[in-house]
Order: C-alpha cells, then sequence, then structure tokens
C-alpha cells in the first residue's frame, strides 16, 4: 500500500507538488494521470526516498522508502527507462541489482526471460537498446525482488503495440497477485485499458483519487444518436417531450437528455421507422480533458 | 503472490555489487590497461636513457647513480599520467552514475546510501592499491632491471627503494579518491575532470614556496607530497636545493592519508544529502 499525506515539494519559488494526499490499494491496477508537468515523476521521486519533500510523508506499507536497507524486496520501480549505464549488458546491470539486494542470480534470468530479453539481448550492452528493449529492462529490474509493490513511470512509451498489450496483461496480472500496482501516464487513453482506479492532479495538486468507472461519469453526460429518414419529424417529437435535439445531417439527430431507451419508445409510439440508434458514452480522454483543462502547465497556442 | 522472505541487509553484498559493475564494463579494462602499459613503458624508457647516457656522465653523477636510478623507477611525468589516469576514473565511477541516471536506478535498489557510497569507496580504493602496486613494482623491476644491464640497478632492499615503490602506488588510491570526491561534490563529468587536473596537477605547479603560507599550501599538496616521499636524497643530495620550508618524510605520508580521508568522507556525505 501507498500513502501520501500532504506531501509537498518546493523547487525556490516554484511548487511541484502541493499538499497531496492519497492512497493506493493492494489488488488493482491504479493510474496516475496528469498533465505533463503535473508533478508526477517529483511525487513517484519522493516515494522512492530519492527527493526529499519540502513537507509531507510518503510511504510505502507504513515505512519511509529511505529507511530500508534494500529496496527490490519492497519496492520494484521503473522511473525512466535511460537510467542504465549504456556500457553494461542488460545481465550484468540486472546482475549488480541482485547482487546488492541479495537475490540469486538465477532469478536474473527468469526476468530476463519474462520480460523477453533472452539470448543475444541478454548479452548485448544497453546502450545499443531501443527505448522499447530499455522499458523491459526497467521492467525486468523492477520485477528481479519479486516485490509486493511496483511503480512504474510512463512505462508504454518506445513499446511496440505488442509490446503494449503484453505491459498491460502483466500489470493486470501483478494486480491479480496482490500487489499494488501504481502506473504514471499522461494519456488517458494508456490507462482505460489497464487501471481500475485514478489518481489525477494537475500543477501538483489532485484532482481526483476514484475508480475509474466514477471519474467516467464526471464527464459530460451521454449523447444518443438516432436515425430515421423522417428526422424532421421526430425532432419536433422529442424536443416536444423536453429533449435536447441538434440535427446533424438530413437523416440524423443528435440527442441530450434522453436515453436510447426512451428515444425508441417515443419513436415507437409515434410509429417512426429507425435506421440507428446508438448511445455515445463521453470518453474518459475527455473527462480527463476537462478536469485538467485548467491546470495544463504547457498548452499549446495560447497566450497566458 | 509469494514475495520471497526478506533476507538482512550484509554490506558484502553491496561490495560484491560494486565490483560486478567494475568489472562489467568494458572501459574499466581499456583505461586500467592501456595506462598501466604506458605508465611502465614510460618509466622503462627513462632507465633506458640513463642506460644509453650513463658513458657520457661526469664522476658527482656517476658516485650518486642511487639517486638517479631510483627517480628512473616512478618519474614525474609518469606520476602526472597516472594521477590524471586515476583520477579520471575515480571519478567516473560517481559521475558515470550520475550522467547516465543510473544513481536512481541503484539508490532504488540501495536506499541505504551512505553504505552504498561506502562500499563503492571501498571497492575502487581496493582496486586502485593493487593497480598501483602493480604499475609501481613493474616500473621498478623494468627500469631496475634495464640499469643492471651496467651493473647500476638498485635492489629493492636498498634504504628508500620501497619508500618510492610504495609512495607511487598508493598516489593511485589518492587520486581515485580525490576524483570520486569531486565528482560527488560536481556530478558533471567534464567539469569535475577539469577542476580535478586543477587541483591535482596545476595547483602544485603554481603554488610557490617562498611564503611561509604558501609553502604549506604546496606541501600539503598530494603530488608534492609525493615528490618529497620519493626523494631518497632529500636535504643532503648535491643536486638538489634545500627548501626553505623543509618537510618531512612523516608529512608526506599524512597528506596522503588527509587528502584520501577526506575525499572519502565527502563522497559519502555529499551524495546521502542531495535529490536525485
Amino acid at each position: 500500500m501507498i500513502e501520501v499525506d500532504q506531501l509537498t515539494k518546493r523547487y525556490g519559488p516554484t511548487t511541484a507538488v502541493r499538499n497531496l494526499s492519497f492512497t493506493v490499494r493492494p489488488g488493482r491496477v491504479t493510474g496516475f494521470l496528469g498533465p505533463n508537468g503535473a508533478g508526477k515523476t517529483t511525487t513517484l521521486r519522493m516515494l522512492l526516498g530519492l527527493v526529499e519533500p519540502s513537507a509531507g510523508t510518503a510511504t510505502v506499507d507504513g515505512r519511509s522508502f529511505r529507511t530500508r536497507p534494500r529496496g527490490l524486496r519492497h519496492v520494484g520501480a521503473l522511473l525512466d527507462a535511460h537510467d542504465v549505464h549504456g556500457g553494461r549488458s542488460a545481465r550484468a546491470h540486472l546482475h549488480a541489482l541482485a547482487r546488492s539486494n541479495r537475490i540469486p542470480v538465477a532469478r536474473v534470468d527468469e526476468v530476463l526471460a519474462e520480460v523477453g530479453l533472452t539470448g543475444s539481448a541478454a548479452r548485448r550492452r544497453t546502450g545499443t537498446f531501443s527505448l522499447g528493449m530499455k522499458q523491459r529492462l526497467g521492467i525486468a529490474a523492477a520485477l528481479l525482488g519479486d516485490p509486493p509493490v511496483l511503480m512504474f513511470d510512463e512505462p508504454l512509451n518506445g513499446l511496440d503495440p505488442e509490446g503494449v498489450l503484453w505491459v498491460r496483461e502483466l500489470f493486470r496480472r501483478l494486480a491479480r497477485e496482490g500487489r499494488t500496482v501504481f502506473v504514471s501516464s499522461h494519456l488517458m487513453s494508456e490507462m482505460e485499458h489497464t487501471a481500475e482506479e485514478l489518481v489525477v492532479i494537475g500543477r501538483g495538486e489532485l484532482i481526483a483519487a476514484e475508480s475509474l468507472t466514477e471519474f467516467a461519469s464526471r464527464g459530460t453526460a451521454p449523447t444518443v444518436t438516432v436515425s430515421s429518414p423522417d428526422a424532421g419529424r421526430l425532432a419536433a417529437v422529442l424536443t416536444a417531450e423536453g429533449v435536447v435535439v441538434t440535427p446533424h445531417d438530413e437523416e440524423t439527430l443528435r440527442v441530450r437528455g434522453a436515453s436510447a431507451a426512451r428515444v425508441g419508445e417515443l419513436a415507437h409510439e409515434h410509429r417512426f421507422l429507425l435506421r440507428e440508434l446508438t448511445t455515445q458514452t463521453a470518453s474518459l480522454e475527455a473527462a480527463f480533458m476537462e478536469l485538467t483543462a485548467d491546470s495544463v502547465e504547457y498548452a499549446a497556442g495560447e497566450t497566458r | 503472490m509469494t514475495t520471497l522472505a526478506v533476507p538482512a541487509a550484509r554490506f558484502t553484498d553491496l561490495l560484491a555489487a560494486e565490483w560486478i559493475k567494475l568489472r562489467s564494463l568494458r572501459s574499466t579494462y581499456w583505461a586500467l590497461g592501456s595506462c598501466a602499459l604506458v605508465l611502465i613503458a614510460f618509466n622503462a624508457n627513462a632507465a633506458r636513457a640513463d642506460y644509453v647516457n650513463y658513458p657520457h656522465y661526469d664522476g658527482p653523477i656517476r658516485r650518486e647513480f642511487v639517486y638517479w636510478a631510483l627517480r628512473d623507477a616512478f618519474t614525474s611525468g609518469a606520476t602526472m599520467m597516472m594521477i590524471l589516469a586515476t583520477a579520471g576514473i575515480g571519478a567516473i565511477t560517481v559521475v558515470g552514475e550520475y550522467g547516465t541516471g543510473l544513481i536512481r536506478t541503484t539508490f532504488t535498489a540501495v536506499p541505504d546510501r551512505r553504505a552504498l557510497m561506502t562500499a563503492k569507496v571501498l571497492v575502487v580504493t581496493a582496486v586502485m592499491t593493487v593497480y598501483g602496486a602493480v604499475v609501481a613494482g613493474a616500473s621498478f623491476a623494468a627500469s631496475q632491471a634495464i640499469l643492471d644491464g651496467r651493473g647500476l640497478g638498485v635492489a629493492i632492499g636498498h634504504p628508500g627503494a620501497w619508500r618510492v615503490v610504495v609512495a607511487s602506488a598508493l598516489l593511485a588510491p589518492v587520486s581515485a579518491l580525490v576524483g570520486m570526491g569531486m565528482g560527488a561534490l560536481i556530478r558533471h563529468s567534464a567539469t569535475t575532470m577539469i577542476l580535478t587536473t586543477l587541483v591535482l596537477l596545476l595547483l602544485p605547479a603554481f603554488v610557490t614556496d617562498r611564503y611561509h603560507w604558501t609553502a604549506c599550501v604546496r606541501n600539503a599538496l598530494p603530488y608534492n607530497a609525493w615528490v618529497r616521499l620519493v626523494d631518497i636524497g632529500y636535504g643532503d643530495h648535491p643536486f638538489t636545493l634545500v627548501p626553505r620550508f623543509p618537510t618531512t618524510v612523516g608529512g608526506g605520508w599524512v597528506v596522503f592519508a588527509v587528502w584520501a580521508g577526506v575525499a572519502a568522507v565527502l563522497t559519502v556525505v555529499v551524495v546521502e544529502r542531495r535529490d536525485v
């Protein structure tokens, strides 16, 4: 379990993280979302004891991470896939990490096999790796100590589609095994297929900490698309029922304020022929954009 | 989930891990190997020059040739190169982690930074001590073997001969530690190298021994301490001037110890306090 309480980090006059509090529970994947510069990486670094908080506490399983002599069996983390020495082979890199935590060397080959870096790839110097391969190596390092808590900072960057699917399945599996899995991203679309819980921040402050479903319902109400050869008359009927109707094209209407079922009932009552009747739930992406719109650090095409 | 049982943290694990890190880099072998060959060749060449020129030397030089033979055992040119190389290698063991970002991976695996940096300091010190001993020992053996061609080689048992070898050997770990300390302080490779070179190589050449305070600074520098330690004719050799503010052999060893100790403590303490 990860607990962040009143966490604040100031760098001179700028405040990267402000009074942040949230809890990440085991057994599910929790997404950590926010636009670029929101303070996600700083928060993760404070959790890992790399950066000292200006105020507040960040603990993993009830303990400040820096007070642990060795870390790999408690927390597995991938902060930045580039945080390796390019002159060392993947295997040597993991071997040194494993040795420092007294993890049997056999485990190195296990995790290498798990992330698909076997054979010559394991012996190659990491300087020659693509970003995707480095991400795999970083994930292997995080898995090395078989830890109950895992943190990943933007782990999908640089992965091919097959790699993305693999990582998603891996995260879900780790969560099913009862681990705490905390994954940061600045893209909602990456999270909506992976995370069950969300922690959303913007400009260093908490915006939301809730389940994905709750978060989705915050967004714009769903719209119903209805299509009929007699769209004009149908629009009149619907408007009479107090529904907001926006014509889309000759035959298609966009309807707000009524469910698809209600629209269907009304159409049936008034004997309209329908060619389409669908509900568009607001996308998570839209909900995310809406919520973080005020806290985007680097907005394009606007003067502030 | 089956989490592995957590064994007690052992310091020797960190020593082993740092050793793996050092020996798994190809550059370690290249840097140490090529420098060793160059340094030994440099010293052997000084002996070869004396071997060739000996017939032209006059009486006073011939009478005091032990002094010159021991100068050939580890020349000041080779010493400067060794300082540069070992300080650079020492610095890279720290700066290399910061520059690549590996330091964050390392501290995530070992949050106990003090233990980790202590292990790094110890491994580098041990490797560099062995390295210095090999280079200084081989230089001594090679140079004296060459001079033996004229029956001029000095035996290791000769008074002062051991001191030349040991002082030259120890300059390797002392310089490496200074490089590590500078690296921990500066964390930027180019700046670290410039400042380390400035302190270890340029400062000794620029500080005069004319005034008491400048002489104190001068004598407290590792290179000058080495010069004093390997000078077996100090104070009575006809070719050297008696300095205004004389120094002692003991003082030379103390300078080595203080630089090494301060640099080691700095490396551990500075890294422990900063954000990464």
